[in-house]
């Protein structure tokens, strides 16, 4: 597509119709990149998710792993810290399992981060 | 015949080079393989983008098609803000891509089946959001773990979880790769080994050698999707990652 319009320019460049042509061409390639820009945007993270269904498995329990692990390392640290063990590690393990469902919820798009949402909408009026 | 799955992992040293407080410093395996992957990036872009065609070569293309594509997944995701963070996203995405990809040839070694270069890479990242939301936001960035429209009552306990929703992510940033890296890489190795002890069986052996084979074959491929996506979702949640660092407030 490329070459064509280079050596349309090249060719009569002082023609009326080969500049619209030109023209013509250059909008149709910009409507085509917005078009493409506007699809990409809709859930430009679950794109990644549904391009492997093996990703999307690893995606979503590498999150909740994460979530209870960084709870049970925190209430870990908090009892040795403070010396209230077990209380930090029971109550940190149940927060971070929440945080590990609020990931895994997030990242399958169930819950929308909204941060991210409202811009969305905000690029939609636009 | 014994094939040990994990030895393709071991890192050992080339030259050393120091101590230093006690540890030796030494240049690895995987450090050659990260020299490589630096040289063969810059080597591509800047090969690339000398020639300055208005009609692209092949090279160029390569080149431009990569800036679009990371330029174009910034955009969607933190806005034309999160520009300003194209050169690094840029580079972690054809780090960890080249990375991968590299990995994919036969005896070489995979840099990002190293769970400390995959955390070394999302800890960068969580710093880069958690000092660039101070300075751009003050204290407005923790409105980040304010959700809005959630009852007085159980607002600490929202504020907890989501702080530590905040945290975990650098884990699962980094684990994600790694252990897609690790996993696909000690899965071919499994099978081809099973070629190996198959074929060393003799005529009835080769039959069964082939079933393994190609699964080889197909795995080869799969991983090949698998380093590019892992490449892209580790740029993606970096750029929804620096949004929240851009826009917390909701």
């Amino acid at each position: 597509m490329n070459d064509a319009r280079a050596n349309g320019d090249r060719g009569k460049p002082h023609t009326d119709e080969a500049a619209l042509s030109a023209r013509l061409q250059r909008l149709g390639e910009g409507l085509a990149r917005q078009r493409a820009n506007e699809t990409s945007n809709d859930p430009a993270e679950n794109r990644a998710a549904t391009a492997s269904g093996y990703a999307r498995g690893f995606r979503l329990s590498s999150e909740l792993v994460a979530g209870v692990i960084v709870g049970a390392g925190l209430g870990w640290l908090i009892d040795r810290w403070f010396g209230v063990s077990p209380w930090g590690l029971i109550i940190f393990l149940l927060l971070g399992f929440a945080a590990g469902v609020l990931n895994v919820m997030r990242s399958a798009g169930v819950v929308a981060s909204q941060g991210f949402d409202d811009r969305l909408r905000k690029d939609r009026k636009n | 015949m014994q094939v040990d799955p994990i030895h393709q992992f071991q890192i050992h040293d080339m030259l050393p080079m120091m101590t230093m407080a006690g540890h030796e410093i030494a240049f690895t395996n995987s450090a050659l393989v990260m020299l490589i992957i630096v040289l063969a990036v810059s080597a591509l872009m800047i090969g690339a983008s000398s020639p300055r065609a208005v009609v692209p070569g092949r090279l160029q293309s390569i080149a431009e098609m990569s800036y679009e594509f990371v330029a174009n997944t910034i955009r969607s995701t933190a806005g034309t803000e999160g520009m300003r963070f194209f050169p690094f996203v840029f580079t972690l995405f054809m780090f960890v891509l080249f990375a991968n990809m590299i990995g994919l040839i036969p005896f070489s070694f995979t840099v990002t089946s190293q769970l400390i270069v995959t955390v070394a890479l999302a800890l960068t990242v969580f710093f880069i959001v958690i000092i660039f939301g101070f300075w751009r936001n003050g204290l407005h960035f923790f409105n980040l773990f304010v959700p809005k429209g959630v009852p007085k009552l159980i607002l600490p306990l929202i504020v907890f979880i989501e702080v530590l929703s905040f945290l975990s992510r650098p884990v699962s940033h980094s684990v994600r790769l790694f252990a897609n890296m690790l996993a696909g890489h000690i899965t071919l190795q499994v099978f081809a080994a099973f070629v190996i002890m198959l074929a060393g069986l003799g005529v009835l052996g080769w039959f069964g050698a082939a079933l393994p084979f190609i699964m080889v074959m197909l795995l080869t491929a799969l991983e090949l999707l698998v380093a590019f996506l892992q490449a892209y979702v580790f740029a993606i949640l970096t750029c929804i990652y620096l949004n929240d660092a851009i826009h917390p407030g909701h």
